[in-house]
């Protein structure tokens, strides 16, 4: 029973812990936006402005990755189910 | 989904488990070493069409090194190359059916603690030891304890990045396999016919684009953390 209740508490938790994908979504679409507003004034600095985006945009993508690794943790290696 | 299996395990330390990972790993370490001596083979002052292929791949890395981290780290060319290379196989491998090693985090790790290690040695020479020491304490002496975690933090955040996007790609993957394979069930065909092409589309973007792009970035992120650790 004690299991059971770890375990369906540990996958509500991966679902809550993935909520943490809004906030680089909404960071890397403003990077992006503003990185296609910065080709349309200027086009010729395009590989420049790239490299710099994606460099900013794996940058933001740190605390969804945290996220992720949690759910991940507590759907394929859970620690709790262990401390009964 | 689950961990890399285990090969087989070297009875030292207590049994030392050498996983499908290493092993792959290996692969990759041979298939790049025959890749470099296959391209410069025999070198020639004019040259031939495989080492015109080696000479652009070195070209691109140097101009890379040399825009991201300036003239006098060009000794660092080879290494990043080499950081490339393996982890742009070790992601690609994936598309051969094998577990791709990134997905393991004992190697994304592995990567980003070297790059910790070249961080620390760079500041060293650069400030020396009285210079290196005072850099924790600045602004602010109070701040030493947050300068400490933030410079630990690095190592982490690129390794659970590469991770996590190897990882998850291949989570999403083998979630939609398993959902093809009981719909084509719910459909009543012999054999999941739906597992048929419909994954490689997705297989493009988690193999192929992401594999490249985490590469490119853990890359970057070593040469901008290198470069700005020396000034």
């Amino acid at each position: 029973m004690e299991r059971a209740i770890i375990l369906a508490a540990s996958a509500i938790g991966a679902g809550l812990a993935m909520i943490a994908g809004v906030g680089p979504g909404i960071g890397q679409g403003y990077a992006a936006g503003k990185a296609a507003e910065a080709v349309g004034r200027q086009p010729e600095a395009s590989s420049d402005i790239t490299r710099t985006m994606l460099l900013g945009c794996a940058v933001a993508e740190s605390t969804g990755i945290y996220g992720l690794v949690v759910a991940l943790l507590l759907l394929f290696a859970n620690p709790l189910v262990g401390k009964l | 989904m689950e961990g890399p299996k285990i090969i087989f395990t070297i009875p030292i330390f207590g049994g030392l488990p050498i996983t499908e990972t290493v092993v792959l790993s290996w692969f990759i370490i041979a298939l790049v070493f025959v890749l470099c001596r296959v391209l410069t083979y025999r070198m020639k002052k004019i040259p031939s069409r495989r080492q015109a292929v080696a000479e652009k791949l070195v070209e691109l890395v140097e101009k890379l090194v040399r825009n991201t981290m300036g003239e006098k780290f060009m000794r660092f060319s080879p290494f990043i190359a080499s950081l490339f290379a393996f982890s742009l196989f070790g992601s690609l491998i994936s598309l051969l059916g094998l577990r791709p090693v990134t997905a393991d985090l004992n190697t994304t790790m592995s990567w980003a603690l070297l790059t910790f290690i070249l961080i620390q040695v760079e500041r060293l020479k650069a400030k020396k030891l009285k210079g290196y020491l005072k850099s924790f304490v600045e602004p602010v002496p109070f701040m030493l304890p947050l300068n400490i975690i933030s410079e630990l933090s690095t190592p982490v955040s690129m390794g659970f990045r590469h991770f996590g996007n190897i990882a998850g790609g291949m989570v999403i993957t083998s979630l939609l396999y398993g959902a093809l394979a009981s719909l084509s069930s719910m459909l009543f065909l012999p054999v999941p016919l739906l597992q048929v092409g419909i994954p490689a589309i997705l297989s493009i973007y988690f193999d192929l684009f992401t594999g490249f792009l985490q590469a490119f970035i853990f890359c970057m992120l070593t040469m901008v953390f290198v470069s700005s650790a020396a000034d």
